[in-house]
């Protein structure tokens, strides 16, 4: 009984449906697996043992009265961008490093209505700025893979929780790769709904028409139980989508033979590490061998290449006002110490804010800029649209899209830091969907130098059932799925 | 002063006015717009405080307030526009940028039709009339222990819905400014879109003001004249400010592009920011709302709901033989001009109808209005029954004098003409039989009078007949008096 934190989601439910177990029994595992391993992963910015248990007593109360539903009683990390009524929800960042939200974002809503229960508040990079999560404000996470390297990021302590055993499910959210690069890095499925599937209500926002939540597991079967829970419509976010969720769980065992599946040309450049592509071509072997899809290799998306300069531009210019809110005057950090008002709003975001979070504020304000603003922003938006009706041209053709999610595996803590550019290609893969709204899933496909690789599907609007499906049949095949690091202490 | 600029130059005059709209919710959130005389911050929520992750939706009734105010300024209905950011930083903006709208607004392109008294008629363009949300207040302490100046923000009024009504630079004196203002506040009210108050701040203007030397078509430098919180305000700061630039103009000076403040216990504008220091307010559409798109059927729904507007309504009374002054006066306000419409309606449709329901409201009925306060919507005497009490004079069953003190009981009472006359006994003598014998006690008490007369002194007649109503407390029908009093001195 003692190593419950080894289960997924969904067989955890089976063990608490039979009173295998009760889920204040896991809980306590995962909670003692947290005070195990935390010290050497740092997945977490707050753990929230007391909530945690509660959450879990009401759980085995549901599963008494026959009214429990799968994510009852099931330990989940959410990513401290959340939003979290009484619970402190820090974005990873000093500046709201005390705040203690009077409200509760969406998600949390129907994680609480579900009956889950919440381990703790998971690390990121500073208001989901970075892809390693070493822009954090409390310090980095590290790989449970190898603790020297970095887990990706901006999700990358909800990854990490996840493939360590921390968490049996987490929620992440992904502006330009922040659920897909690190669930590549830390040997998990993470999937980036459509815009607009999940509701952004509470959720502290980074760049606003990117800005989606989603789900992180140790299987696609946990990663579409956590879909279910989570998407569908909410009045308080003007973009999520009002027709009726389906019901992911249902695509999942219905195989893909047939599927017609795009591989982008553009896609196999250099800096695309050797390992990476042999596991992405074996990846397409099984596809088209074993799983009965056409593979197409010639599908050509020129315009994405211009993706990570379009992202560039949007996200920071849309951060820029998202986080002019934070002036020190109405809550979270404030530095008084000045001789007026504006001098204290100044010390407040120069001691609040962390190196990266000011570079894309000042990227955000110069793109913004009257004389700047058509040649950047207004451009931007135009080769968005570009992209976006390429896409659509290749889902005329293709069911699916596949790709690499990141080119390289984990890389050393420090490696990337002092490089911003070389740090921003990191998401070159994941970003074109990001730009266009489109849903996609990154799915374990083995290994390269003992490290996990991931395999990106990129889906139209709308179909995160059929890329759970392809994902499902695909994690079946390779054989990869549901590991967890051990992280040296474990034995 | 004025005259001696007429002579050299144009003013030209340009008004922006602020307006907030009647919804019961604010613009934003579902936070009540009824805080005025609230405690501070207690009309709030984590949306309109601008907390981590909260987002906007749009308040439709507010769409529909604005569209019908677009339709009632003859402007033409987008029927796709969208919301913007615009950024600056200030403590009593709660995000640090104020949703707008830049370069769609709901309305554009209208017109309002003015005429300053004893001058010909104009038509004043309307550029637009786009929707933004309000900010929060600033209130300035000084501690009284200390001396230090301090601030305190009350974030009730942050959120609610604000229209921006911007003219074309089509006004010339600032007499025309003012009536613009009075004629816009009037339609505001009519439809019911806001108070219009400007001492309560719901009704803001702000001025732009040049000269030009007579005859040349180039616009002067523009000055923006704020902080005139009457329509006296706005018409001093006006005239102040023409003769100024006039002034600095003639001595060989320029007038450099400016923001002026308007103080009004010296009457001076004084500069309060150059051009220079203008903000950069980097607008861009706002992501966290999708574009309007407001149907045509939509627009005629809500152009259905106008009411007959003042211009439309005197015309109309104007065709019913009523004077200029009369029309202007009765369509003053709504409450008033329906007022009307409903005595006229229960008089009957002929023109001495309209008349006489037209010496009644402007007389009585306007009266009690002054004296309490309150439109006509508000007097006890509903139209009906005004319309039994001047019946009853007309048809002579009391007399025009009992009349007045008639419906100063029935304001009182809230009670009926009739039930009034027949607990007090008002009803009119005009029976010969009853007025024979007061008419001879006069005559016998008044032989300096009766003398008079008969001496050729017509005029005694009417003292006659004074003394006769005297003694009958109005109630005698002077011509059937009159009569008597003839016959009787003739004999
Ligand atoms: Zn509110």
């Amino acid at each position: 009984m003692s190593d419950l934190w080894r289960l997924t989601g969904h067989e955890a439910h089976e063990g608490l449906r039979r009173r295998e177990f009760t889920a204040v029994e896991l809980t306590e595992s995962v909670l003692t697996r947290v005070l195990e391993v935390e010290p050497q992963v740092h997945a977490y910015i707050t753990v929230t043992a007391d909530v945690a248990l509660e959450q879990a007593r009401e759980a085995d109360a549901k599963y008494a009265s026959g009214t429990a539903t799968p994510l009852a009683g099931i330990p989940v990390a959410v990513k401290d961008l959340i939003v979290t009524k009484g619970v402190r929800t820090t974005a990873g960042s000093r500046i709201l490093e005390n705040f203690v939200p009077p409200y509760d974002s969406h998600v949390y809503e129907q994680l609480r209505r579900a009956g889950a229960v919440m381990v703790g508040k998971a690390n990121m990079d500073e208001f989901a700025m970075g892809s390693s999560t070493e822009h954090s404000a409390f310090g980095p996470t590290s790989n449970p893979w190898d603790i020297s390297l970095v887990p990706g990021g901006s999700s990358g302590g909800s990854a990490a929780a996840v493939a360590a055993g921390e968490a049996l499910v987490a929620l992440g959210s992904d502006t330009g790769g922040s659920i897909r690069q690190p669930a590549a890095f830390c040997g998990v499925v993470g999937l980036d709904p459509t815009y607009g599937r999940v509701s952004r209500f509470g959720i502290v926002a980074f760049g606003s028409s990117l800005d989606q939540v989603g789900p992180i597991g140790r299987d696609v079967e946990d990663v579409a139980v956590m879909l279910d829970c989570i998407a569908g419509h909410d009045p308080r976010d003007a973009t999520s989508n009002p027709e009726p969720k389906p019901d992911f769980r249902n695509y999942l065992a219905r195989g893909i033979e047939g599927m017609r599946i795009g591989v982008p040309k553009e896609y196999f450049v250099e800096g695309m590490e050797p390992g990476v592509r042999a596991r992405i071509d074996e990846s397409l072997r099984i596809l088209e061998q074993d799983l009965g899809c056409t593979v197409d290799r010639e599908l050509s998306l020129p315009s994405t290449e211009h993706a990570l300069a379009v992202y560039y531009i949007i996200a920071p210019s849309e951060a820029s006002a998202n986080l002019a809110r934070y002036d020190g005057v109405k809550y979270g950090f404030s530095d008084r110490t000045g001789n007026s008002m504006w001098q204290n709003m100044e010390d407040t975001r120069q001691g609040g804010f962390g190196v990266e979070v000011k570079r894309r504020i000042m990227l955000g304000t110069y793109a913004l800029s009257a004389g700047y603003y058509d040649a950047y922003y207004v451009k931007a938006q135009k080769v968005r649209t570009l992209i976006n009706r390429e896409f659509q041209a290749a889902f005329e053709r293709y069911d699916l899209i596949v790709t690499p999610t990141a080119p390289t595996v984990a890389f050393p803590i420090g490696a990337k830091l002092d490089d911003p550019y070389a740090m921003y290609l990191n998401d070159i893969y994941t970003i074109p969907a990001s730009v266009a709204g489109l849903p996609a899933i990154s799915v374990p496909c083995g290994e390269s130098e003992g490290l996990p690789v991931g395999v990106q599907f990129i889906g139209n609007f709308w179909q995160e059932g059929k890329l759970l499906q392809a994902a499902y049949a695909f994690e079946t095949a390779v054989g990869w799925a549901n590991r967890v690091a051990e992280v040296g202490g474990s034995g | 002063m004025t005259s001696t600029v007429a002579i050299d130059f144009e003013t030209v005059i340009g008004l922006e006015v602020h307006v907030q709209l009647m919804t019961k919710s604010k613009m934003f959130c579902g936070c009540s717009t009824e805080y005025s005389g609230a405690e501070p911050n207690t009309h709030v929520c984590p949306v309109c405080m601008g907390m981590p992750g909260v987002l906007p939706v749009i308040n439709e009734r507010a769409i529909e307030y604005i569209s019908m105010t677009g339709l009632a300024l003859n402007c033409e209905i987008a029927g796709f526009s969208k919301f913007d950011r615009k950024n600056y930083p200030y403590p009593d903006l709660m995000k640090g940028y104020q949703i707008s709208q830049y370069d769609l607004p709901i309305c554009q392109n209208g017109w309002l039709d003015i005429q300053v008294p004893g001058e010909e008629p104009r038509r004043i363009g309307i550029t637009r009339v786009h929707m933004e949300e309000d900010t929060a207040r600033l209130l300035h302490r000084v501690d009284a222990s200390t001396g230090e100046g301090y601030s305190l923000i009350d974030v009730n009024r942050s959120g609610t819905p604000l229209m921006e009504i911007v003219s074309e630079p089509d006004m010339r004196t600032p007499a025309e400014a003012r009536e613009y203002l009075v004629r816009l506040r009037q339609i505001l009210r009519y439809i019911g879109v806001s108070d219009a108050n400007m001492e309560e701040g719901n009704f803001r203007c702000d001025a732009n003001v040049s000269l030009r030397p007579f005859g040349a078509d180039a616009f002067g430098t523009k000055v923006e004249v704020k902080n005139m919180n009457s329509f006296r305000a706005v018409h001093d700061a006006l005239v102040f400010e023409q003769a100024r630039q006039a002034e600095v103009l003639r001595s060989g000076g320029t007038i450099p592009q400016e923001t002026r403040g308007w103080v009004d216990e010296r009457s001076v504008t004084v500069s309060q920011r150059s051009k220079e220091e203008a903000h950069d307010y980097r607008y861009f559409p706002e992501p966290d709302l999708p574009p309007l798109r407001l149907s045509r059927d939509w627009v005629a729904r809500v152009g259905a709901k106008l009411p007959e507007l003042p211009a439309k309504r005197k015309e109309r009374l104007l065709a019913l033989g009523l004077s200029e002054d009369e029309a202007v006066t009765l369509t003053e306000s709504r409450e008033r001009a329906e007022y009307y419409d409903a005595t006229h309606a229960a008089l009957g449709d002929t023109p001495r109808a309209a008349k006489l329901a037209a010496n009644w409201v402007l007389s009585e009925a306007l009266r009690w209005s002054n004296v309490n306060a309150k439109d006509l919507d508000a007097l006890p005497i509903g139209p009906g029954q005004l319309a039994e009490l001047i019946l009853m004079v007309e048809g002579k069953a009391i007399t025009s004098q009992v009349a007045k003190d008639v419906f100063e009981a029935m304001a009182a009472s809230g009670k009926g003409a009739q039930e009034i006359v027949d607990e007090q006994g008002l009803g009119a003598i005009s029976g010969a039989d009853e007025l024979t014998g007061i008419v001879r006690r006069v005559i016998a008490s008044n032989e300096k009078a009766v003398a008079d007369y008969r001496a050729g002194k017509e005029a005694s007649l009417k003292f006659l007949l004074g003394q006769v109503m005297r003694e009958t407390k109005g109630r005698a029908t002077p011509q059937v008096a009159q009569e008597l009093i003839a016959t009787e001195l003739a004999e």
